[in-house]
């Protein structure tokens, strides 16, 4: 989230698109009733089913899935044409008026530079024109200012082009798109709440950046009751995403070097961006103290200005990432020996789940850390149809090592707006259930125990690993947290007193200000720093006090970065520092420093009309056009899902998204229209949490069984009761579920043709209390977002049909 | 201009007087109390339709506070599950995909079924086993299930057809939510409403709760809900649980919420004749399977229910 929380209750209205907050986010819907109830604000809710945030809704539109970027599209193309842009904060906070380079285009659904053989761009005109001083140039009258070539691209978007894409009525668009465009105002806010509704497509980025667009357009950026609100998908999520679980990152979004970049200057060269406008902040400029820091943070004393901070250490990436798509495929053939499998059930949660369980099969071993009996640590077991195997042709060693579960264990969870919660162990471990960090640890000092004994290629990384724990075998959280928050190696003395000592050898620093690039400071996460300070765990603050009620609430837990509550927020105030609303006052200019509620997101001292509220850009201003750093365009386009119902009307030679990556002998598993004709979509239900909550009793006394939701109009043609069983098949597996027949469900009008919805909720598998059942993943496609490999569980065909249920 | 007076919903009041007990009964079936020295604030849950979102947190915190066991059951194609009330669950949540004919919208109406606590309750009016049933003066109605001899007589007597009768034990006896009078008891307000992550359920006192239901219902009139009102049935003497109902005038449409629930006459007349006299004082087997037969009806009792109640009134008499 750039916001938070408690923020929603700012707003004016709500947008919830690409997620259900009502079913999936239960306790922070609580703020959409909060500011309906206490501002009157108004709830949009756009979905291809109703739903329950539907239900509390004031206004609901259909869509179909997997055309978002054309419904949204077609906002900003209302917004523009009604002049419904606040044109003060677009002109001097986005890109919108630079120039981009001669040669840049975009035809028949592709922008310039296509390779259809490697799948990919080259993207060299996706850029700036620069002048002689090395900064864009600026003109928004010019053709091919941003903003020109922004109003030309969501042109054809038309509320005609809108319903017969998306099968939206046009009324219903036109209503959507009247009420948000009423948020150009600048005193005037809707926040965007959106989770993996967007994400799980083949462009799911896009998706999100074309909302990012939209309230970019209408000033909702940096402001309260604004933002763009990620709502995560677990308690922790965000937590995992900033420490970076991820193949290709490293705590704080900095990045996996690549086996390109063999030494740390050429790591550097592309990193710590110059300002492309004058006096920009830029503040990836401080690359290098975060990186530095964090190698401190890894190794310690093995890590010197010699050897450049252990630079060597760290693995270099062959690919572009290892993300779960590419390990199971790899694992399909046969080129993975081992798996790890810590708080993860990728049986259930990976797509096309004949290929996983295949995969599994040729493990040697797989290793399953959880407090749960996971389905992916009994993969090799028969469980009649719902987990059809051969348990004697499976040759896959598995070791179950039990966990305890969040509520056995001390430590941080980072919720979805950025704010990282303390929480205390509520109950002890049953039986032989280890925290995780015991169980890594003790892993890690037996494989340190066997390099020394028996020594091994290139064995420094594990030896010189920094283990500075009071006990090696089990760390504290406490341990832990304080390491990530970062603390000085060496007495650090001033700048221009060497005698005077600023902060003492092993103190905590009090934030990523302090970092240096010359190893005297250690830093886990440099985003997290300021966390776990000589003031103590501010993670574990409780207290409720909120100065004039806004909702930052700056002394309850501890907000990343530096207890910032609202990214951005130097865009709250306009170019001469003045809020935009002064009933929703954030930050202003008081003559010689900003102040306000919230930790500016901007130098203090950083005047106004001089210095660029998006300082992580070297423009200092957010993006409309994103250069190349997008790899399936500089502005959202529709593209289809993979298995659509219909064409793409704008490119029909498009199949999905062009760039997007799809493995040999995955192509020829997508189904199409005819064979399969009804759109499917999976999710959430409130009744459960993921493959959890089916493991307990109550939960799944709520949603005791695998159902799969249609409309009347399908149900009547396919002779489909509710209550009554049906078989769903894709062109990758098939499962059988109870049918609910439902008026939520209508079916829809897209380009001249009717197409019916199936929705399959996502909770059920072979273990637990509930009754045995199916995911969705039984049937979904082998294939990712174009950016960051999201599986496309939200858009994909099937066939239906009714059959005689099991006899009981 | 924006109003940023951040008022979350009342929270469980502290000037509810918290301890009651036998003291401080206002009625009790089939027998008559002294009239309690003072009167305790009544105190209300207020149950917003508009802000539910059919979460079922409430119905399992209903599960784990009052330690209910319920079996896995099956879907039956929709979400109302578990479908309806039993001995195992007191609260459950009833959907309704209702049409607007005058918007021609689809409305999904979620409702929080479950005891109303009436000021005038039927169930303790038709219930013939004296203590079985009573009212203290804040307007809970509760059953002690020591006394009860699961007749069923309290389910014909409620104009929500809210008991249920266990009938796996062989001793049947009557369930329904008790308001959380344990919790109320010691300054808690119930644990639905502790549960409620939007705060549609709120707890308080009676008063309270129907201020606040006029904020809501001003906020739904200005949303086009013309119709929006609070659901505190005067047949019934009103309720100690509310609605807040975006169609007020339409009761039913919300799962055949009554429209005008009244105590059936048989029952006003059983509890005319035996007001003063009490149960003992019915004095036959006979009366007992007239009335039975009369007030709850030939199928809504077991045989075993009916023995038991038979045996109990015997025994009485002896």
């Amino acid at each position: 989230m750039t916001n938070s929380w408690t923020d929603i209750k700012n707003t004016d209205l709500v947008v919830i698109m690409g997620g259900n907050a009502a079913e999936a986010h239960p306790c922070g819907f609580k703020w959409v009733t909060e500011a309906k109830a206490n501002r009157g604000a108004k709830l949009i809710v756009v979905d291809p089913r109703f739903t329950r945030s539907a239900a509390v809704a004031d206004y609901y539109a259909p869509i179909r899935q997997g055309t978002d970027i054309a419904f949204l599209l077609g906002v900003m193309n209302y917004c523009i044409a009604n002049n419904k842009v606040q044109w003060e904060y677009v002109k001097a906070f986005t890109n919108a008026p630079y120039i981009i380079k001669e040669g840049f285009g975009y035809q028949d659904g592709l922008f310039t530079g296509y390779d259809e053989a490697k799948r990919d761009y080259n993207k060299s005109t996706w850029d700036y024109e620069l002048g002689a001083d090395g900064y864009v140039k600026s003109d928004i009258d010019h053709p091919r200012s941003v903003w020109n070539l922004m109003k030309k691209h969501v042109s054809v978007y038309t509320p005609e082009m809108v319903e017969r894409i998306c099968g939206t009525p046009k009324d219903k668009f036109l209503k959507v798109a009247e009420m948000i465009s009423e948020c150009s105002s600048p005193t005037k806010t809707m926040t965007s709440m959106y989770a993996l509704g967007w994400t799980q497509h083949s462009k799911g980025s896009q998706n999100i950046r074309c909302m990012a667009m939209l309230q970019l357009i209408l000033g909702n950026i940096g402001v309260r009751g604004g933002g763009m609100n990620a709502l995560r998908g677990h308690s922790n999520i965000q937590g995992l995403t900033d420490l970076g679980l991820m193949s290709n990152l490293l705590p704080g979004y900095l990045t996996i070097p690549n086996e390109k970049e063999a030494t740390l200057d050429v790591y550097m060269s592309t990193r710590g961006f110059k300002p492309l406008r004058p006096n920009q902040m830029s503040y990836w400029q401080n690359y290098k103290k975060f990186f530095v820091s964090f190698q401190k943070a890894m190794w310690g004393s093995a890590a010197t200005p010699e050897n450049n901070f252990a630079y060597d250490y760290l693995p270099k990436l062959d690919v572009p990432s290892y993300d779960v798509l590419r390990v199971f495929e790899l694992m399909h053939q046969g080129k993975v020996n081992g798996y790890f499998c810590q708080g993860f059930n990728p049986l259930l949660s990976a797509p096309n789940r004949k290929k996983l369980t295949a995969a599994l099969s040729k493990l040697k071993y797989l290793v399953v850390m959880d407090p749960l009996q996971t389905e992916t640590a009994r993969f090799w077991q028969n469980h009649g149809e719902y987990n059809e195997v051969n348990s004697g042709s499976i040759q896959t060693e598995v070791i179950e090592l039990p966990t305890t579960c969040f509520a056995e264990d001390e430590g941080s969870l980072t919720n979805s707006g950025r704010w990282l919660q303390w929480h205390w162990a509520g109950g002890t471990p049953p039986g032989e259930a280890k925290h995780d960090s015991w169980i890594m640890s003790q892993i890690h000092l037996r494989l340190k125990a066997l390099y020394q004994k028996e020594g091994g290629a290139f064995s420094d990384p594990i030896l010189k690993l920094d283990w500075r724990y009071k006990d090696p075998g089990s760390p504290t959280s406490e341990e832990l947290a304080k390491e990530v928050n970062g603390y000085a190696t060496e007495d650090i003395t001033d700048p221009n007193d060497a005698t005077k000592v600023v902060l003492a050898k092993g103190k905590q620093v009090v934030s990523f200000a302090v970092l240096r690039d010359d190893g005297k400071t250690a830093c886990g996460c440099w985003i997290y720093s300021g966390s776990f300070n000589e003031a103590g765990n501010n993670m574990a603050r409780r207290s409720t006090n909120d100065p004039d009620s806004t909702g930052a609430y700056p002394t309850w837990a501890w907000s990343w970065p530096v207890n910032r509550r609202i990214l951005y927020n130097r865009a709250s105030a306009d170019i001469n520092g003045k809020p935009w609303d002064d009933s929703r006052k954030l930050l202003w200019w008081d003559g010689s420093k900003w102040t306000g509620y919230d930790v500016p997101d901007i130098l203090p001292t950083a005047k106004p009309d001089v210095v660029g509220p998006f300082i992580m850009n070297p423009e200092g201003t957010a993006r409309l056009f994103t250069r190349g750093l997008m790899r399936d365009g500089p502005f959202p386009a529709h593209y289809e899902p993979f298995e659509a119902p219909v064409v793409n009307v704008l490119a029909p030679k498009i199949r999905g998204n062009p760039v997007a990556r799809v493995f040999k002998g995955d192509m020829e598993q997508f189904g199409d229209a005819k064979e399969f004709p009804y759109a499917a979509t999976s999710y959430r239900l409130t009744e459960h949490f993921h493959f959890w909550t089916k493991h307990a009793h109550n939960p799944a006394v709520m949603q005791p069984e695998f159902f799969v939701e249609i409309g009347e109009e399908l149900a009547k043609q396919k002779g489909i009761t509710g209550g009554g069983w049906v078989r769903v098949w894709s062109k990758r597996g098939s499962v059988k579920a109870k049918a609910v027949v439902t008026k939520r469900i209508k079916p829809l009008q897209c380009d001249g043709k009717t197409v019916h919805i199936v929705g399959i909720p996502l909770h059920w598998g072979f273990m637990g209390e509930t009754k045995k059942g199916f995911g969705p993943n039984s049937l979904t496609p082998y294939v990712g977002d174009a950016n960051i490999e999201t599986p496309e569980y939200k858009a994909f065909l099937v066939d239906i049909e009714s059959i005689t249920g099991p006899t009981a | 201009m924006a109003n940023f007076e951040f008022v979350l919903p009342p929270a469980p009041t502290t000037n509810i007087k918290v301890a009651f007990g036998e003291g401080d009964l206002v009625a009790r079936s089939a027998s008559s109390v002294p009239p309690p020295a003072k009167q305790l604030t009544p105190v209300a849950k207020l149950i917003d339709v508009s802000k539910c979102i059919g979460c079922k947190a409430c119905e399992v915190a209903c599960l784990e506070w009052n330690n209910l066991r319920h079996p896995i059951g099956i879907n039956t194609g929709s979400y109302n599950i578990p479908p309806d009330l039993d001995p195992n669950i007191f609260t459950v949540m009833r959907f309704t995909e209702w049409v607007n004919p005058e918007t021609k919208n689809l409305e999904w109406l979620i409702r929080k079924d479950g005891c109303m606590h009436c000021v005038d309750p039927g169930c303790l009016k038709a219930c013939p086993a004296p203590g079985a049933i009573v009212q203290y003066s804040n307007g809970i109605v509760d059953f002690d299930h020591e006394k009860c001899i699961g007749c069923g007589y309290c389910v014909r007597g409620c104009p929500f057809n809210i008991p249920r009768i266990s009938r796996n034990a062989d001793q049947p006896k009557a369930y329904k939510c008790t308001l959380c009078s344990d919790r109320v008891a010691v300054g808690q307000g119930p644990a639905c409403a502790k549960s409620c992550p939007t705060h549609a359920i709120v707890f308080g006192t009676k008063d309270e709760m129907k201020k606040h239901a006029e904020g809501r219902i001003k906020d739904l009139k200005s949303r086009g809900f013309s119709n929006a009102g609070l659901y505190d049935p005067p047949g019934v003497g009103g309720t100690h649980v509310m609605y807040v109902l975006a169609h007020a005038d339409k009761p039913e449409i919300y799962a055949g919420l009554p429209k005008d629930p009244k105590i059936s006459t048989v029952v006003e007349i059983w509890k005319g004749l035996f007001k003063y006299a009490g149960f003992i004082a019915i004095g036959g087997l006979a009366a007992v399977s007239v009335l039975h037969q009369v007030i709850a009806g030939p199928n809504r009792v077991s045989r075993a229910d009916e023995d038991n109640a038979k045996r109990l009134a015997g025994s009485d008499k002896k």
